[in-house]
């Protein structure tokens, strides 16, 4: 049992290792310069803070991912792993969630507040902060069902762990 | 009265506090983001002598994360109700409760933080504008709008960083081991 457990609990790690990266890489390589009216307008992560926020709030996450695989060994820290797992959930939904609605602005703009959309202007620079923005919400779900998981021995006694 | 069930009473009461003042923190978020509304009317022209006014509103619908943000708010606070409500009554769900309520405590924190985020950097874009993108700020012209969504991220904030406290106490509580009954020693057989 206790196998399985830990082989369900480094595949999850695993691959939110993999979202985070491909998250931080996409995001951080995404550049697109379009020419509208004589004017050259570039379109960058770095200008908008929500995604400075996102691509360094998931690098933290990856590098912690990597942590808590090496570490998988000792159960003296378990404890520290639950909590730490939770806050680092917690990051990653917000990382992904104030992404997210600047996102939203540029792509549908925003009438009220006479906001443009961008999207029109840099297809390329939006199709790739869409992979990234996926691959960050994948990370966040599987961190979530990390959670669950690591906490599930408790919810039944048929998933209790024997010694 | 032992010592023990004194420690737990106590536990209990804490609890129950914190979670009183997560209610109170996103219940108030809700209510100012909810009634978040300012108009304005601007000149806009001057024919001859008289000016043409137009009047704009500004509203918490007109943006997606702020509304976004009212319903994961309500939802937190509905949810901490719900749990105060349980407590005060006693009820006990088979034992189920308590993971129950750790598992329902984590989901609440992780949808109040991706609410309260969202409207954060929405309030930060509306403040500061994004000049590479062309979009103007619009804190200038509506700052009752913006003061009043300023103070209901806040509230929501403090609501956060409390369900965060109350998660961790939940977690901590499931992991704790539970006392084995031990066997009388009538039953024990002897080979």
């Amino acid at each position: 049992m206790a196998k399985i457990r830990k082989a369900v609990t480094v595949t999850l790690r695993l691959l939110a290792l993999a979202a985070t990266v491909v998250a931080v890489v996409i995001m951080a390589t995404s550049k697109e310069t379009a020419h509208v009216l004589n004017l050259t307008f570039t379109a960058k992560f770095t200008h908008t803070p929500a995604f400075k926020y996102y691509v360094v709030v998931e690098a933290i996450a990856g590098f912690y991912t990597v942590l808590a695989l090496l570490l998988a060994s000792k159960s003296l820290l378990s404890r520290l792993t639950l909590i730490l797992d939770l806050v680092v959930a917690m990051l990653l939904t917000s990382s992904i969630a104030a992404a997210l609605a600047i996102a939203q602005v540029g792509k549908q703009g925003n009438s009220h507040a006479g906001w443009l959309p961008i999207c029109g202007q840099v297809p390329r620079y939006c199709d790739k902060l869409v992979v990234s923005l996926v691959a960050g919400f994948v990370a966040a779900l599987v961190y979530l069902l990390l959670l669950v998981y690591t906490l599930r021995a408790a919810l039944h006694p048929v998933f209790a762990i024997k010694p | 009265m032992g010592e023990e069930e004194v420690g737990q009473k106590r536990q209990k009461a804490v609890v129950l506090v914190l979670r009183a003042a997560a209610f109170l923190a996103t219940a108030a978020a809700t209510i100012v983001m909810a009634l978040n509304k300012e108009t304005r009317t601007f000149v806009v022209a001057t024919v001859g002598t008289t000016p043409v006014t137009a009047s704009i509103t500004a509203k918490f619908q007109q943006t997606p994360a702020n509304v976004f943000f009212v319903i994961a708010n309500a939802m937190a606070s509905n949810h901490n109700l719900m749990m105060i409500g349980s407590d005060l009554l006693g009820l006990d769900y088979r034992g189920f409760k308590l993971p129950l309520v750790a598992i329902l405590d984590m989901l609440n924190a992780a949808l109040l933080s991706a609410g309260v985020h969202g409207a954060a950097f929405m309030a930060q874009l509306a403040k500061n504008g994004n000049s590479h993108a062309r979009w103007n700020e619009i804190c200038d012209k509506f700052q009752g709008y913006c003061n009043r969504g300023g103070i209901a991220i806040l509230a929501s904030y403090v609501g956060l960083l409390v369900t965060l406290g109350i998660t961790v106490v939940s977690i901590v509580k499931l992991l704790k081991p539970k006392p084995q009954p031990q066997p009388l020693a009538s039953e024990i057989e002897v080979p």
